[in-house]
């Protein structure tokens, strides 16, 4: 039984990780700012946010950080993952939650600042190439958007990458410094 | 004279019954999970299962649950929970303790056709299944004919990871080997399915998919696939949504060879009676009863 190229691939991103991002630690750190724009509506629930890292052509998919309702009893806030719909294909669905280092809370609206250092925590070494980092936000009672961030390692300290989603995502950026 | 055509039109109606699943005569049989993705910890899924002509609303009929099962991921079977017949539609629920794929069927197999006794030609009756045949043919008929039916309505749903274990074919009617998972579709890609048919590949197989939504557009948008040498079709998804799916063999219904939309398993109601049988009032259905096999299943395709 053959499944889906799709389903193989997520299917062990540890291991596919190991091999596409595998190289000489480099001391470079990324500052991702995520912007979560104040909405103006009757029922506000801040979003699920799920930042992750693809390799193009490869099926390398590394979760870089969750925000979900982590400290609801019983878990019960992993109910929602999956409306985080992209990530929770290609990575989340994989996981066992919560995931050391990746996890954590809902954040407040305004812009919040995550960093990963290569060869460090989450972010782990990263072969040369080119990478693109992806930001997915799920709202409750609320829309979701999806919001891809395309860059090369290694980057030159003092590069900034830009982009920008139009309902659930504000203003997101990389930073990049030694 | 009237007693006799009344009497006729009852056998008539009964060989319809006999040929479909759960005594449904005609329609769209469906089961409609509350979800196919999930996550969680404490998962659920709700299904509603009915027989309707537009997808996905009861308006007809409710589904007989009694006959449901459902199966974890590693092949026990799990109980069906808070089970209610409603007016239109049934319900029940799924607790979903493990992760991956569980398939939740309808599967019944039936045995119809006739026999003649005293020189009268008698009908198999309803509820007759390969394993009690014997037992309804009286001793000193003749000229016995059956077929057999096997008609498999089933859906599939996942928690966390999408897995294959319960995918083993039985070898028994029309069934789906995943070549694409029916829990990882996504609008916009294809995905490509193998059809079994007793468990080999269903070959030059008709199958129909239909998006939910019926009743708020004009046009039924059906997709309409023949499957491969290897039983295989590939459909790439136009939109996000529920997708019915039917395959059917010897019946005439959507999806299958002879017939297709507009026989028994089209509009039409009990009284479409069975493909190449006169109209009601005729004394006697003609030819051999069919080998029928039909399969139903509910896909859910994500956007993008």
């Amino acid at each position: 039984m053959q499944l889906s190229h799709r389903m193989i691939l997520t299917g062990a991103p540890a291991v596919a990780l190991a091999a596409g991002l595998a190289g000489p630690a480099a001391a470079q750190t990324m500052d991702v700012t995520v912007e979560i724009p104040r909405l103006g509506v009757a029922e506000y629930h801040r979003p699920y946010v799920a930042i992750w890292l693809e390799k193009p052509g490869t099926p390398a998919v590394r979760s870089l950080s969750v925000w979900y309702d982590f400290d609801k009893k019983n878990n019960e806030g992993t109910k929602w993952l999956r409306d985080v719909r992209q990530w929770w294909r290609v990575s989340g669905r994989t996981l066992q939650f919560p995931v050391d280092g990746v996890t954590g809370a809902t954040r407040a609206p305004g812009a919040n600042k995550v960093s990963y250092t290569a060869g460090k925590g989450v972010l782990g070494n990263l072969s040369g190439g080119d990478y693109v980092l992806v930001v997915e936000a799920a709202r409750e009672v609320g829309g979701r958007e999806l919001v891809r961030l395309p860059f090369s390692w290694p980057p030159k300290p003092g590069q900034i990458v830009r982009a920008a989603g139009k309902s659930e995502l504000g203003a997101i950026s990389i930073a990049f410094r030694k | 004279m009237k007693t006799r055509i009344l009497r006729t039109a009852a056998g008539i109606a009964l060989a319809a019954v006999l040929a479909l699943p759960a005594g449904v005569q005609a329609h769209r049989q469906w089961m409609l999970p509350s979800a196919t993705v999930l996550s969680g910890n404490d998962v659920w899924v709700s299904v509603d299962a009915a027989v309707s002509n537009d997808l996905f609303y009861f308006e007809h009929t409710a589904a007989n649950v009694d006959n449901v099962k459902a199966w974890a991921p590693d092949g026990t079977e799990v109980k069906i929970e808070n089970a209610f017949k409603s007016r239109y539609r049934s319900t029940f629920d799924v607790h979903l303790t493990q992760k991956g794929t569980y398939r939740i069927a309808n599967v019944s197999d039936g045995v119809s056709g006739s026999y003649t006794l005293n020189g009268k030609e008698e009908r198999l009756p309803r509820g007759t299944t390969p394993e009690n045949l014997a037992s309804k043919i009286p001793a000193g008929a003749t000229d016995i004919q059956t077929a057999e039916s096997n008609n498999r309505n089933e859906i599939f749903v996942t928690s966390g990871e999408p897995t294959t274990t319960i995918f083993k074919p039985t070898g028994k009617g029309i069934e789906l080997v995943p070549v694409s998972h029916p829990n990882d579709l996504v609008s916009g890609e294809a995905a490509t399915f193998q059809f079994l048919l007793d468990g080999k590949p269903a070959a030059n197989l008709g199958v129909t998919i239909i998006p939910g939504g019926i009743r708020y557009r004009d046009q039924l948008n059906q997709i309409d696939a023949k499957t491969d040498k290897d039983g295989k079709i590939t459909v790439t998804w136009p939109e996000p949504g529920m997708y019915w799916l039917n395959a059917s063999i010897g019946g005439g219904r959507e999806g299958g060879g002879a017939g297709g939309p507009g026989g028994p398993g089209g509009p039409g109601g009990a009284a479409a009676g069975t493909p190449g049988a006169p109209p009601a009032a005729a004394p006697r259905p003609a030819g051999p009863p069919q080998r029928r096999a039909s399969y139903i299943t509910t896909l859910e395709v994500l956007a993008l």
